[in-house]
């Protein structure tokens, strides 16, 4: 048999420890135990983050008090913050310093602004939250019936095209695909802006408008990733015999597809939205200094641009938790999409 | 046997691949069945039985195969010309098909209770309360107990017999005029394959269906069918009532297949040769535990004080039903698991708990056959590569071992160029030769076959097991025999120990254990074999002077 | 029952099944891909024999020109030849995606075959590829290019730590495929060596996803490098990278698209054509995987 590969998860795949035991009373201990292994699971990575993180900033050559205090510091300056960052003690202490630090909400202060990165982050989230937000909308309603479609029609012209539209997807740089549509709807359609933010606050409408071309540039990739999961993961589903026992019932096309076929194929194609979202974080950075949208994107370009580590560091952490936290909620969700996991 | 209209009439069926170049799988295939009827298909793997059915239901796989030519008639309706619709409102009110594999045939996110339901959602506008009703009372039907529960129930939590039951309820609650079963029992355990021919029996004459039932096992054929289809290679060769096949058979492919059967009746005992104890298991334990931080630990016990001896030149087979232990105890002696308690002992050595170093030496006295000669060659290493392994890990020099591989391959019957060719260009017969011939390079005292024949057609496996007892005679190797089949058993074993979850029931020689079983549970086996009361390789039906009076009193 | 071996043997029905390369199932697409990227890979090599211009030398003079005989695709905002520059740049992209994938898979093939057969490692080892998934690729490699500044090594350091996980899991997932294998289970009876069995019956295994995951990690790198530049964290400003040529347009976007729309183009081609071609090379090696086509 070939290898097949497995659907990559960030966070181990759902175990299926649960199958074959008939226990219909152990139902809710089964349930409760499957989600604290996954909120416990989800500790570690973390961990590591958190880890990785630190050492980064320490294993790099050069002094770690100069690189956080840019070029300008004094001396004085320098060994204020070695003494801050307790660089003088040891290793593993400056690591627990540092995570008790993180724990109480300190994740240092920004070299540009001297504020503390926390404000700094607070400030830019609602701009990046809602462009996030309007691209998963998006791109669920875009990229699930592509993949489904292509899936069903395997080998036709429908799938053919999904499949072209998914190698474009990932093979254009975000940024080329943002200028592209800024070209075309905004500069020679004159549909909506060319650049800046409206916040949702300010009404839907307006927001739409600005956040649209964003939105679809952001979602290029994402569509391309999760139809293509779509269509693997339907093709296989289509492929097992209780697809061929649904037809054989006489049931229509509609019910075998959606009812029997996607709720199965929703596992794999959930991972993936889930592992798809470090994409997109991705995307943000570039997406929102193309269209010059004030959120964590352009956050993370400024800090770059200002060598300024702490910002970049907090970004990191910061980023990090909400994917940990994200596919820890589509792996509680499996629960309820697959009884096996219940049971 | 006179018949009126027949229900399903299928004329001249030729179905081909598609593709630019097609090839023939069907090559005009005639039958007909009567109202009422049993159609048993039978044939081995590739001979076109399941093509026939799922041509008959309309699923055959529209990217690989297409019906070219023919009629098929249900009722007189041409299902080949129905359009799509048409056929969705035929299926499940006119005709229904349960398949081989009843874990994989039901949808695991569904509760069994919505996927019956769903049948009469799809071809009646019953209101909710009437629909649940009849799926309750067809539960009943088919004999499920607790139907309450199990209508909540999903498929994981219900053994492979209820899921089958479950899938005939689903076939059944519309009473469609016609039953397909692909090959409905083969997954299953001969005791609950029993109940479920049964069932379809009991079904069948209540509801006045016809079965058109695929099979590749005779003992099968010999308790259910009314009629028979022998197919081979896309033809069916021959056609005539149960007794006419059975007992007279025409053509010459019927005759071999039916000559291939092997007797239930244990053979002759073999003189008994005082040899040494080879391979002495005593109080084999495994357990498996699933520890689990938030759960309570689960024991299995996978074998429990299992004691055998086997001794130079016999053949001791296991026997039991899936889960039964028969194969951790098999895994346990070749020591590729790690037993929890008791010893194994190899020519007296024991080698229950050396560490990897310390068993290397005892590893080539022990040799292993696997189940599926498929998966047991590594695909990518040549025939010869794959024999000479063994003895160039013990320092035999590269040319002895080939030319010993050589001469090993002409033992198994294959010729010597075989050498240099890949596992794929062999067939599955051919494959287990070289598997066989690869144990056999170990030049092992202990040869232990793991389902040896089981994946194999019951023409190859004839010639298997005679390759088998033929290296025994000469090699005077002792064979290890697990197998699920007590026909293979009686075939090639002198001893029969019978395994029921973890334990020995029953242990003793062939001709003791088969003839006149001591326990009930060996009784219980050999009363739901298949065809017990036919002797296939002699066209007749065993006289009760040959049945072990004891085992099948009813 | 009579021992004649050869009672019946069987023929043999199945001839050698070669991986069956279907020209037609290549399809166009692959084969235009595969000449596209041999372009793209002459160009880089032979980029000072095609390049008219110095891609570094500002000329003041010649500022923001317009796609003429003289300068192909026009200038940029320093009057530099755009056409030279887009030549070199090639050089980084190549380097940067070929390195990307030989590190990462030289680093997780073996880190995936251990973790694969042993059991305390897999723990270990996963939850720190976890954890090194877990953070977005792009801010990973922006914080070791700002730590350890700006140059190509770093660049690349930067790409292939984000990557490494995947190939791990990748041939980790293979490996406890395979082992599952009888075959696998048959060496170990016959007396192989732990190190005889990884070699010989799992990692061959893992050589055709491999092969697959590489093409798409040399694009995804490319296609990294580029976002790093765009963004200002790449090779430094002075290397001619496309991602550079694109940054430095971008204040000039409404003026001259062009800037930003040749390189992208050419970046856009090169990714397009290495993913068509881990997707051909999916196909040949796996067919099972065809109708999956599972990209990373």
């Amino acid at each position: 048999m070939p290898p097949r590969i497995r659907y990559s998860t960030g966070l181990p795949v759902p175990t299926t420890d649960g199958i074959g035991h008939s226990n219909f009373e152990k139902q809710e201990p089964a349930m409760f135990g499957y989600f604290l292994r996954r909120v416990l699971a989800a500790v570690p990575v973390m961990a590591v983050v958190a880890l990785f993180v630190f050492l980064l900033l320490r294993l790099t050559p050069g002094d770690p008090a100069a690189i956080i205090a840019g070029d300008m510091a004094t001396p004085q300056q320098l060994e204020k913050i070695r003494t801050a960052l307790g660089l003088h003690e040891p290793i593993h202490i400056q690591f627990l310093t540092w995570v008790q630090r993180l724990m109480n909400g300190d994740f240092g202060v920004s070299l540009l602004s001297n504020k503390p990165v926390t404000t700094l982050i607070a400030q830019r989230l609602e701009p990046t939250i809602s462009l996030a937000i309007l691209t998963i909308i998006l791109t669920i309603l875009i990229s699930v019936p592509m993949g489904v479609l292509a899936a069903w029609r395997h080998g036709s012209w429908i799938d053919n095209i999904v499949m072209s539209a998914s190698v474009l997807g990932f093979s254009i740089p975000v940024f080329v695909t943002g200028y592209i549509l800024i070209q075309i709807f905004a500069l020679n359609l004159g549909f909506v802006p060319v650049q800046g933010f409206t916040s949702i606050s300010k009404g839907i409408g307006p927001f739409l408008e600005r956040a649209i071309l964003p939105a679809l540039t952001l979602s290029s990739i994402y569509i391309a990733l999760i139809a293509r999961m779509t269509r693997a993961a339907m093709l296989d589903v289509l492929g097992e015999d209780y697809v061929r026992t649904a037809r054989a019932k006489g049931l229509d096309e509609k019910a075998v597809l959606f009812r029997h076929a996607l709720r199965n194929a929703a596992v794999p194609i959930l991972t993936v939205i889930g592992t798809g979202f470090a994409l997109m974080i991705s995307g943000v950075v570039v997406t929102e200094s193309v269209f010059n949208i004030p959120g964590l994107g352009r956050l993370t370009v400024d800090a770059i641009l200002a060598r300024d580590y702490p910002v970049i560091q907090g970004l990191i952490l910061f980023t990090s938790g909400i994917y940990v936290l994200i596919n820890l909620l589509i792996d509680l969700s499996y629960a309820f999409l697959d009884p096996r996991i219940r049971y | 046997m006179e018949r009126s209209d027949p229900i399903l009439k299928i004329e001249h069926l030729v179905v081909e691949t598609t593709g630019r170049r097609p090839a023939t799988i069907l090559n005009g295939i005639s039958l007909e069945i009567g109202n009422g009827e049993t159609v048993c298909l039978v044939g081995e793997s590739g001979s076109g039985k399941s093509v026939t059915s799922l041509a008959t239901i309309g699923l055959l796989p529209k990217s690989a195969l297409a019906a070219r030519q023919g009629r098929i008639l249900l009722e007189g309706e041409d299902l080949l010309t129905a359009g799509s619709s048409r056929l969705k409102e035929l299926r499940a009110t006119r005709m229904s098909m349960i398949f081989q594999e009843p874990m994989t045939a039901l949808n695991p996110v569904l509760t069994v209770g919505r996927q019956i339901e769903e049948v009469l959602q799809a071809h009646s506008s019953l209101g909710a309360q009437e629909q649940r009703r009849r799926v309750l009372d067809m539960m009943e039907h088919v004999h499920l107990p607790d139907v309450e529960r199990i209508y909540r129930s999903y498929p994981h939590q219900l053994s492979g017999g209820q899921r089958q039951r479950i899938m005939i309820a689903m076939a059944l609650i519309l009473r469609p005029k016609l039953l397909i079963a692909d090959e409905p029992t083969t997954a299953l355990d001969v005791t609950t394959q029993k109940q479920i021919l049964k069932l379809i029996r009991e079904l069948q004459d209540a509801l006045g269906t016809s079965v058109l039932f695929i099979t590749h096992d005779m003992g099968v054929v010999a308790d259910i069918a009314d009629r028979v289809c022998v197919m081979h290679h896309g033809s069916i060769v021959e056609e005539g009532s149960t007794d006419e096949i059975l007992r007279t058979p025409r053509q010459d492919y019927t005759r071999d297949l039916l000559t291939s059967v092997p007797a239930l009746m244990p053979r002759e005992p073999r003189a008994e040769k005082s040899g040494e104890a080879i391979l002495e298991i005593i109080g084999l334990g495994k357990i498996y535990s699933a520890r689990s931080l938030f759960r309570p630990r689960q024991d299995t016990v996978a074998a429990d004080q299992v004691n055998l001896v086997l001794r130079r030149g016999r053949t001791l087979g296991i026997v039991g039903e899936s889960g039964s232990g028969k194969s951790t105890v098999a895994r346990c002696a070749m020591r590729l698991i790690e037993p929890t308690s008791g010893s194994i002992r190899i020519g007296g050595e024991e080698i229950s708990h050396l560490p990897r170093r310390a068993l290397h030496p005892y590893r080539k006295r022990i040799q292993m056959i696997f189940q599926d000669p498929n998966r047991s060659l590594n695909p990518r290493l040549k025939v010869g590569e794959s024999i000479t392994e063994g003895p160039i890990n013990y320092g035999v020099p590269r040319p002895n071992a080939v030319a010993r591989a050589k001469e090993l391959l002409e033992l198994v019957g294959l010729p010597v160029d075989a050498i240099d060719r890949h596992p794929h260009q062999f067939s599955g017969g051919q494959r287990q030769r070289i598997a066989i011939a690869r144990a056999l390079a170990m030049e092992p005292d202990v040869l232990v076959a793991d389902e040896a024949v089981s994946a194999l057609d019951v023409s190859v496996q004839a010639q298997v097991l005679d390759l088998l007892d033929d290296i025994q005679e000469r090699l005077g190797v002792a064979i290890l025999f697990i197998t699920h089949d007590l026909r293979v058993a009686a075939q090639i074993c002198d001893d029969v120990a019978v395994m029921q979850k973890g334990r020995v029931v029953e242990y003793g020689p062939a001709e003791h254990v088969l003839r006149h079983p001591q326990q009930d549970y060996t009784r219980e086996l050999l009363d739901a074999a298949p065809g017990k009361d036919w002797d296939f390789p002699n066209f007749r039906p065993l006289s009760s002077a040959d049945l072990p009076a004891e085992s099948f009193k009813r | 029952m009579a021992t004649s071996v050869e009672r019946r043997v069987e023929p043999v029905i199945r001839r050698r099944i070669l991986p069956v390369v279907e020209v037609r199932g290549l399809g166009f697409a692959s084969i235009l891909a595969g000449i596209c990227l041999l372009v793209i890979v002459l160009t880089g090599i032979f980029a000072p024999l095609i390049a008219p211009y110095d891609p570094i030398q500002m000329n003041p003079a010649v500022r923001l020109k317009p796609a003429s005989d003289t300068f192909l695709l026009g200038t940029d905002a320093y009057g530099r030849d755009l056409f030279s520059r887009i030549v070199y740049g090639a050089r980084i992209s190549l380097t940067v995606g070929i390195g990307a994938a030989i590190i990462s898979v030289a680093i997780g093939l073996p880190l995936g075959l251990l973790a694969g057969f042993f059991r305390i490692l897999d723990a270990i080892l996963m939850r720190i590829m976890d954890g090194l998934m877990a953070i977005p690729s792009i801010l990973l490699a922006i914080a070791v290019v700002s730590l350890a500044g700006a140059g190509l090594w770093t660049v690349l350091v930067a790409i292939t730590i984000p990557e490494i996980p995947r190939v791990v899991r990748l041939v980790r997932s293979v490996v406890l495929t395979a082992r599952e294998e009888p075959y696998v289970e048959a060496a170990i009876a016959v007396g192989s060596s732990l190190p005889k069995i990884m070699w010989r019956h799992l990692m061959p295994n893992t050589l055709a996803p491999l092969i697959v995951q590489a093409t798409y990690i040399c694009a995804s790198a490319i296609l990294i490098e580029a976002i790093l530049s765009f963004l200002g964290a790449g090779i430094g400003t002075e290397t001619p990278s496309w991602g550079n040529i694109m940054s430095e347009g971008r204040v000039y976007f409404q003026l001259k698209p062009s800037l930003i729309f040749w390189p992208g183009l050419v970046l856009s081609i090169c990714i397009l054509s290495i993913n068509l071609l881990g997707d051909a090379a999916r196909d040949l090696l796996d067919p099972r995987l065809k109708q999956r086509g599972g990209l990373k």
